[in-house]
């Protein structure tokens, strides 16, 4: 019996409830200094309640984190900033649970979640993107180490990183999918190198990393040697949930500034307009529908390829309504808040004006995933329709065209 | 003027000549790493490039009578030197000076606009209409006042203010008022565009002395923004050629899952899609500067239909452009956010789309409920 269920037999809301307080009670937020709350509501197994006991959680029904968020929020307390940490939570998390060594798991997991220490991806290169199998960033075994050379871009967050997840080739002689093998990356170490890449907003959100001679302990390998490409794939089934399928409450997304406007400016108000705003009004509210649906559905346990739908219609929606909006706003959307670049701390796709809204949400639909791919996966994994033949999955990877 | 039944929708030979001259100006003087290293610098206008287009070749003038010091050509050349200019995205006055402030002066009938016209037609001089970007043709537009020769007030969405020399502001007098950029009580103030390419401005006058170039301006200001939506149209098609030929050129070399990502055959449907809309964009273009050219009597219905066709199309093209590069599309040192830029910019130039929808409910008698 754990010791969860002892105190009060059952982990329903009410008891969610009643160890929320009592954590309120022990760290009133007012007099608690952020970062020590936030740990303590890590040990209290109230940062993620569907984690296992010891790792922020206590085995309870993911839909119950509502329960516990809400009392949280209306006693003011402070949050992880979910926005500045996104990687971490969304993805590396998730992949250090469920194929991370007991180690790795209380290592890792704790700071992850407070935000003490920001992780990136280090999976994209120049020559591997959509077919991120044919990567080529090589990871060679020197006694307990291993041995990086590579280049990895569009690296999200890597020059506020303390972390990476990395998947790097460990056995060129195999076919692509099976030579990869899954790695926990120590940015600061010397052989890494991070070069801003700036964006179309102006800013500079992902970067470029070059890895010479990094080492890494084989201590920091995630699952088994050549096993990397189906660990990969916890993590990008996450990423895909956890670009688009948040929690939000009505407008609570894109559509929610550009319905303000509507309400705040008649003057800007055409029929054209009106029907093509409510027409994605209603788009957006059933995509938010459908993410609560599927909330419901997955209350423990692993998305499935079905997340893909979710940031697909993300993606979509997010571009179309800024673009809307941008046009609503008339001479006002001609005009940009701010072209200077910048190297963000966060990133909010719904923040800053609507011309910046409009631009990154063009990003929505590559990364993590481009749509057609997704649409591919959702095709060929959902509605299992064959896919396309192909030339490259059983050659081994050094024998591939490059 | 007559009317011919039947538009013109092709190019002529002197057509296609004049934009082979153009296109290999650009490609000499208007490369892409160009473009984008001036977006980020204090003179977002190129004034070389400008230098020889205008003078050099002569083509701020295509509107402008011969006996003016212009070319006395017409709307047809310069539809053709704008498809160019949109294919490079080039950070010239042109659609500005070269047809919007030269149409408002066409409209006037004073030796002052005659003078005017001379001095744009050359090139040495660039005029700007001062009535907002976003007005299209019909559309109400601001003001100022008028008071004793000079003039008082505030102007906002001004595209190519910070390089015009002179400023056609309307005032509420009803006439339409030559101001000199350079003139005391006179500010011209960069707002930060979202197109780096065509920039807007605010204008403010305090006091601003003012030379009266007709005493009506709203029909000068109406045919201005007509002949602007009318020619946009083709640097819109301009540019989505761009952006389809570029992501094209761009899907046959890149490979991923050891083939050419423009096999797939969903990407080749996207971009036939696109390249349908991309035809019809050129049509609707030629049927609008074939209008204005020939001062059709369907010249309204024309411009209405190429702009409410084209904006969206140029938008799509370079969305399609930005997606189908993938992380490449997104960064600042590809083009490809160039063209997003202006195509979005664009859609609301002149009149959105939806707006031209509504200027055709009324012209071809579809009215709303
Ligand atoms: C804002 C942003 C942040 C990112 N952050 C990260 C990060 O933190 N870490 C990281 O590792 N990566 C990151 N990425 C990279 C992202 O995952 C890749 O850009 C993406 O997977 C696409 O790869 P690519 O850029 O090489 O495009 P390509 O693979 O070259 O694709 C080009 C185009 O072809 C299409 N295409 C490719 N294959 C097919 C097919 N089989 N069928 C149909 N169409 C196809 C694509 O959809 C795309 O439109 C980020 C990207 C962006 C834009």
């Amino acid at each position: 019996m754990t010791a969860a269920a002892s105190t009060s037999g059952v982990l329903d809301a009410a008891e969610l409830r009643r160890r929320t307080r009592e954590l309120l009670e022990a760290r009133p937020p007012a007099e608690t200094d952020r970062l020590d709350f936030l740990k303590a509501r890590f040990d209290a197994g109230l940062a993620w309640v569907h984690y296992p006991e010891g790792l922020g959680g206590l085995g309870a029904p993911r839909s119950l984190q509502g329960v516990v968020d809400a009392e949280l929020e209306a006693a003011g307390a402070p949050d992880n900033d979910p926005r500045r940490i996104g990687i971490g939570l969304g993805m590396a998390a998730p992949t250090i649970l469920r194929f991370g060594t007991e180690e790795q798991k209380s290592r890792f997991l704790r700071p992850l979640w407070a935000g003490d220490e920001v992780w990136c991806q280090l999976f994209s290169e120049p020559g591997a993107g959509s077919d991120l199998a044919a990567l080529g960033t090589r990871a060679v075994r020197e006694g307990d180490a291993w041995v990086v050379n590579g280049q990895k871009v569009w690296t999200s967050s890597a020059h506020l990183a303390r972390w990476a997840i990395l998947i790097a080739r460990t056995d060129p002689d195999l076919p692509k999918h099976r030579g990869i093998t899954y790695f926990i990356c120590d940015m600061t170490d010397p052989g890494v190198e991070v070069r801003p890449l700036r964006q179309i907003t102006g800013e500079a959100e992902f970067n470029e990393v070059f890895l010479t001679d990094v080492r890494i302990p084989d201590a920091h390998r995630l699952g088994e040697i050549g096993d990397g490409w189906r660990v990969a794939q916890t993590t990008l089934m996450n990423e895909r949930v956890s670009i688009g399928g948040m929690r939000i409450p009505r407008e609570g997304g894109m559509i929610g500034p550009v319905s303000k406007t509507w309400r705040e400016r008649p003057d800007l108000r055409t029929h054209d307009l009106h029907q093509r705003l409510l027409k994605l009004w209603v788009e957006a509210e059933v995509a938010r529908l459908t993410g609560e649906r599927l909330r419901q559905q997955l209350v423990a346990g692993q998305p499935g390829p079905e997340g893909s739908g979710m940031k697909l219609a993300f993606a979509r929606l997010n571009q179309e309504i800024s673009g809307l909006e941008v046009e609503l706003l008339g001479e006002e959307g001609l005009l940009y808040d701010d072209w200077t670049m910048r190297r963000p701390e966060l990133v909010d796709f719904t923040g800053r004006d609507a011309g910046y809204r409009y631009l990154r949400s063009k990003g929505n639909s590559i990364e993590g995933g481009t749509s057609e791919v997704l649409l591919n996966i959702v095709a060929e994994r959902v509605l299992g329709l064959p896919s396309e033949p192909r030339t490259d999955k059983d050659v081994a990877w050094k024998d591939l065209a490059r | 003027m007559t009317t011919r039944t039947q538009p013109d929708l092709l190019y002529s030979e002197e057509e296609e000549a004049l934009r082979a001259a153009v296109r290999d100006l650009l490609t000499d003087h208007c490369d892409a790493p160009g473009v984008i290293a001036r977006t980020e610098s204090d003179q977002l206008h190129d004034p070389e490039l400008w230098k020889v287009l205008g003078d050099g070749m002569g083509l701020a003038g295509l509107l402008v009578p011969e006996s003016l010091g212009g070319q006395g050509a017409t709307h047809r050349e310069a539809a053709v030197v704008l498809e160019e200019l949109g294919r490079a995205v080039a950070p010239v006055p042109y659609l500005t000076s070269a047809v919007v402030a030269t149409e408002a002066l066409l409209a006037c009938e004073t030796d002052e606009a005659a003078e005017l016209l001379s001095a744009l037609a050359s090139g040495r001089t660039i005029g700007a209409l001062a009535v907002t970007l976003a007005a299209g043709p019909g559309a109400p537009f601001t003001s100022v006042r008028h008071e004793e020769g000079a003039l008082h007030g505030e102007l906002t969405g001004i595209a190519d203010a910070a390089a015009a020399d002179v400023l056609l502001v309307p005032a509420e007098d009803g006439g339409l008022y030559a101001v000199d950029a350079d003139a005391d009580g006179v500010t011209v103030t960069p707002q930060v565009s979202l197109d780096l390419t065509r920039p807007v401005a605010t204008v403010t006058l305090v006091g601003a002395p003012a030379r009266r170039l007709t005493p009506d301006a709203a029909p000068a200001v109406r045919r201005a923004l007509r002949a602007g939506a009318g020619l946009l149209a083709s640097e819109q098609f301009g540019l989505a050629e761009w952006c389809l030929t570029e992501t094209v050129r761009h899907l046959k070399e890149r490979k991923q899952f050891n083939r050419p990502v423009g096999g797939f055959q969903a990407i080749k449907h996207r971009l036939a899609q696109l390249w349908l809309e991309v035809v019809n964009t050129r049509a609707a273009a030629r049927n609008a500067a074939d209008a204005l050219a020939t001062a059709s009597t369907d010249a309204d219905v024309a411009v209405a239909v190429a702009q409410a066709y084209a904006a969206p199309v140029a938008v799509h093209a370079a969305e399609e452009a930005v997606q189908l590069h993938g992380g490449i599309g997104m960064t600042w040192e590809h083009p490809a956010h160039l063209y997003l830029k202006r195509a979005k910019a664009d859609s609301i130039a002149y009149g959105t789309a939806g707006g031209h929808r509504e200027a055709l409910a009324e012209l071809v008698d579809l009215r709303a409920p």
